[in-house]
C-alpha cells in the first residue's frame, strides 16, 4: 500500500480527522485575524506611551479609556460621526429605493442586466479616484459651482456636506444591490393583488413593498453606516478642516505616535457597530442577508 | 435569484472583512533602548559591503524614478557598498522604524532627532571621520536638533523654512506678516490653509513672539503652561477661517490652484510647483520669522555596517551630492559649496545666515524647556498632539 493510499485510507475511515483537516486553515485565519487582532486592540488600549521617547510601555492603566469616555473633543468627534454616517445611510437608501425598484419591477430583463452593470461599474474605479473627482466637483469654479452660479447658488465647498455627499455617493452600490435584491423576492402578484383591492401606488408602496423590504433595508445600511464609521480619507480630502473619528484614530498611530489612545478611540466605533449590529439581529435583517 | 443571493453575501463576506479591518489598529509593542555611545570611533575599517538607509522620499535616488537623478551608483562604484534604501512619510513613522531596528543611517528631521538620541536609537559621530562636514555651513553645526551636549550625532543635509503662501490677486496688500492668517484671518474666512501636524503649534508661537512679548516666549518649542495656552487659543480662533488642513503637498497646491485657499503655510517647492503652473501666488518670509525644518543625516547606534554608514555620511555631504539632493527635494543645501552645482540657490537663500535666523527649525518640544529655562516645566510633544486634535475639534 502506497503511503497516499494509506493516508486516504484512514481520512474515509475517521470522519473527526477529515474535518480537523478541513477546519484546521480556516478557523486559525478566523482567530488570527479576528480574535487576535480584536484582543490586541483591547490590550493594546490599556497600555500607556513614554511621553518623551514616545515608546510603548507595559503598564496597565484605564485612563486611555477614561480619556475617551470622558473627553469632550472625543465625545464631539463621535456624535459627528455618528451624525455623517447616519446621515449618508439615510440619503443612499432615498436614492437607492426608487433605483431598486425600477431595476427589480419596472425595468425588462435585457434593461435589468445593464442597470445591474451600470450600478456595479463604479466600484471598478478606486476609491481615491472617486473621492478626488469629488474635490475636483466641489471646488471653487469646479462643476458645482459653474452648474448652479447661474441660478445663483454655490458650492457647498470642503467641509461635513461635502463629506456625506461623498461618502453617500461612494456607498450607492453597496445600498442599491441588497435592496433590489429584496424587491426581486416580493412577488408581483401581491403588488397586483394589492391593486385589486383597490391600493393606489403610495399605499401599495407603504402597507405591502415597505414592511416586506425592511430586513434588506436594514441589512444595506449596515454597509453604508459601518464604512461611515471608519471613515478618515474622505474626510481629509473633502472634509475640509473637520475631523471623524478615523482620522483621530488615525493621528494618533502616524502622528502622535500614541497606539494605546488611538486603539481606545478604534474601541468607539466598534461598540457603535455591535449596538448597530444587536439592533438589526433582533429586527431579524441577518437572517436575510 | 440564487445567483443574485450568493453574489450579495459574497459582496458582504467580502465588505465585512475589509470594514471589520479597517476598524482595527495594529498592536505595537515596545522597544527597549539601543547601546549607548559609549566611546566615538577614532578610524574607520574596512567597508562591509552594503548599507541599509531610512530616508524621506526623494533623499536616497539611485535612477529608478528617474534616469537623471542618480547619486547612489556612484557611491556604490565608489565604495562598494551597496545601498539598500527606504523611505518614510513622517517623522514618526522614522521613529518607529529605527526601533524596528535593521538600518545603519537615517536621515531625520529636528522633530524626531532627539527624540531618537534620547532613547539610545542612534549614536554619536565622529565628524572628524567626515572629510565633507568641514564644508558644511557654519550655523548648522552643534544645533539643538543635531547635538547634544556639544556632541554632534550626524551631518546636516538641507534646510528650509515654512513660508507665507498667498494668492496675489486677492490678498491685498501683499502681506509681510503671519498677521494675515492669524489676527487678520476673518478678511480670508473660509479661505485659510495651515499644516496638519502638532508641530503648527510653533507657528501660532512664532506670530505671538512677536505680537505678545508679555508672554515672554524665547524658543516656540519651548513653551510652558500659559504660553501655550495662549498659542492654542490662537489656532482655535483661527480654526473659525480654516477651509482646511494640509499634511500633503499636492493637495495644497490643487487648493491654490483652484482658489480653495488664498493664504497659509508653505514650503518653498510647492511655490515652485505652482509658479510653473502659472498660478498667481507668491511666498514670503513674514517679519515675525517662521518655523522649519533642518535635515540630520544620523547612524543607528545598532548599525551592522557603521564603516559603509560613515561613507555615506560624507558622500551625501560632499558639495555635488549634496546639490543633487537637496534641488531634487527643493531645499537649500548644507554644504557651502553645493552652490556652485545649482543654479537656484538664491531662491532657497542657501547660506544666508540672516534668514538662516530668522527660521526656528522643528524640534521636539519636551519638558525640559529647550530654551534653557528650569525654573518651569514645558509642555511635551504628547501634549501638542492632544491640543492639535482638540484646536480641529
Amino acid at each position: 500500500m502506497t503511503p497516499a493510499r494509506r493516508i486516504s485510507v484512514f481520512l474515509s475511515r475517521f470522519s473527526w480527522a477529515r474535518l480537523i483537516l478541513l477546519l484546521t486553515a480556516p478557523l486559525f485565519w478566523l482567530g488570527a485575524v479576528y480574535i487576535v487582532a480584536l484582543a490586541a486592540l483591547l490590550v493594546t488600549a490599556l497600555w500607556t506611551v513614554d511621553s518623551f521617547t514616545g515608546e510603548v510601555r507595559i503598564e496597565w492603566t484605564f485612563d486611555n479609556i477614561v480619556d475617551v469616555v470622558t473627553g469632550a473633543l472625543y465625545q464631539t468627534v463621535t456624535l459627528r460621526t455618528i451624525g455623517v454616517a447616519l446621515l449618508v445611510t439615510v440619503v443612499d437608501i432615498l436614492i437607492a429605493l426608487p433605483i431598486a425598484f425600477f431595476m427589480a419591477k419596472v425595468a425588462g430583463p435585457r434593461l435589468q442586466r445593464i442597470l445591474v452593470v451600470a450600478v456595479l461599474m463604479p466600484l471598478w474605479a478606486s476609491y481615491l479616484v472617486k473621492a478626488y473627482a469629488w474635490r475636483s466637483v466641489l471646488s471653487e469654479g469646479g462643476v458645482w459651482a459653474s452648474v448652479v452660479e447661474p441660478f445663483g447658488g454655490q458650492t457647498p465647498g470642503y467641509g461635513l456636506p461635502a463629506v456625506v455627499l461623498t461618502l453617500a455617493y461612494l456607498w450607492l452600490p453597496y445600498v442599491i444591490l441588497p435592496i433590489y435584491a429584496g424587491l426581486e423576492r416580493v412577488p408581483n402578484s401581491l403588488l397586483e393583488a394589492s391593486g385589486d383591492l383597490g391600493a393606489k401606488t403610495w399605499r401599495t408602496i407603504v402597507s405591502v413593498v415597505l414592511p416586506m423590504l425592511k430586513p434588506a433595508i436594514i441589512a444595506a445600511s449596515i454597509f453604508s453606516f459601518s464604512l461611515s464609521l471608519g471613515d478618515y480619507i474622505t474626510v481629509n480630502i473633502v472634509g475640509g478642516a473637520s475631523q471623524m473619528l478615523g482620522n483621530l484614530v488615525y493621528t494618533n498611530v502616524g502622528a502622535a505616535n500614541n497606539l494605546p489612545l488611538a486603539a481606545a478611540i478604534a474601541l468607539i466605533p466598534i461598540s457603535i457597530m455591535i449596538v448597530y449590529l444587536a439592533a438589526a439581529r433582533r429586527s431579524g435583517a441577518l437572517e436575510n442577508l | 435569484m440564487r445567483n443574485t443571493a450568493s453574489r450579495r453575501s459574497a459582496i458582504f463576506a467580502a465588505l465585512a472583512i475589509v470594514s471589520t479591518t479597517a476598524l482595527l489598529t495594529a498592536c505595537g509593542t515596545a522597544s527597549g533602548p539601543g547601546g549607548d555611545d559609549g566611546g566615538l570611533p577614532t578610524e574607520l575599517g574596512d567597508f562591509e559591503g552594503s548599507v541599509s538607509i531610512l530616508a524621506w522620499p526623494g533623499y536616497v535616488e539611485d535612477g529608478s524614478n528617474d534616469p537623471a537623478v542618480d547619486w547612489v551608483s556612484g557611491f556604490e562604484d565608489e565604495t562598494g557598498c551597496m545601498v539598500d534604501a527606504q523611505a518614510y512619510g513622517t517623522s514618526d513613522e522614522a521613529v518607529n522604524l529605527v526601533r524596528s531596528g535593521g538600518y545603519d543611517v537615517v536621515a531625520a528631521s529636528g522633530d524626531a532627532t532627539l527624540r531618537l538620541i534620547a532613547a539610545g536609537d542612534v549614536a554619536a559621530v565622529n565628524t572628524d571621520l567626515i572629510p565633507s562636514y568641514d564644508g558644511v555651513f557654519d550655523f548648522l553645526k552643534e544645533q539643538e536638533w543635531n547635538s547634544v551636549d556639544g556632541q554632534s550625532y550626524g551631518v546636516p543635509h538641507g534646510y528650509g523654512a515654512n513660508l507665507l503662501l498667498y494668492n496675489t490677486e486677492v490678498v491685498n496688500p501683499a502681506p509681510t506678516s503671519w498677521d494675515v492668517v492669524f489676527d487678520g484671518a476673518s478678511a480670508y474666512s473660509g479661505k485659510i490653509t495651515a499644516y496638519d501636524s502638532p508641530i503648527y503649534i510653533a507657528d501660532a508661537a512664532v506670530y505671538l513672539m512677536a505680537h505678545q512679548p508679555e508672554l515672554g516666549i524665547e524658543n516656540p518649542y519651548a513653551l510652558d503652561e500659559e504660553q501655550f495656552q495662549a498659542a492654542v487659543d490662537l489656532l482655535k480662533a483661527q480654526r473659525e477661517h480654516v477651509g482646511e488642513y494640509w499634511s500633503d503637498y499636492l493637495k495644497e497646491i490643487q487648493a491654490f490652484q483652484t482658489g480653495d485657499s488664498v493664504a497659509g503655510t508653505t514650503w518653498q517647492v510647492i511655490q515652485n510647483v505652482l509658479e510653473g503652473e502659472g498660478a498667481t501666488t507668491a511666498v514670503v518670509l513674514p517679519e515675525e520669522g517662521a518655523t522649519g525644518w533642518s535635515d540630520t543625516w544620523m547612524i543607528t547606534s545598532d548599525a551592522e555596517n557603521p564603516n559603509c554608514a560613515y561613507a555615506w555620511l560624507d558622500w551625501i555631504a560632499s558639495p555635488e551630492v549634496n546639490a543633487q539632493a537637496t534641488a531634487y527635494f527643493g531645499e537649500a543645501p548644507s554644504s557651502e559649496a553645493a552652490c556652485d552645482f545649482r543654479d537656484d540657490c538664491e531662491a532657497y537663500h542657501a547660506g544666508d545666515e540672516e534668514y538662516a535666523s530668522q527660521i526656528w527649525y522643528w524640534t521636539t518640544p519636551i519638558a525640559d524647556c529647550v530654551d534653557g529655562r528650569t525654573d518651569v516645566e514645558c509642555v511635551d510633544y504628547a501634549a501638542w498632539t492632544e491640543a492639535w486634535s482638540e484646536i480641529k475639534g
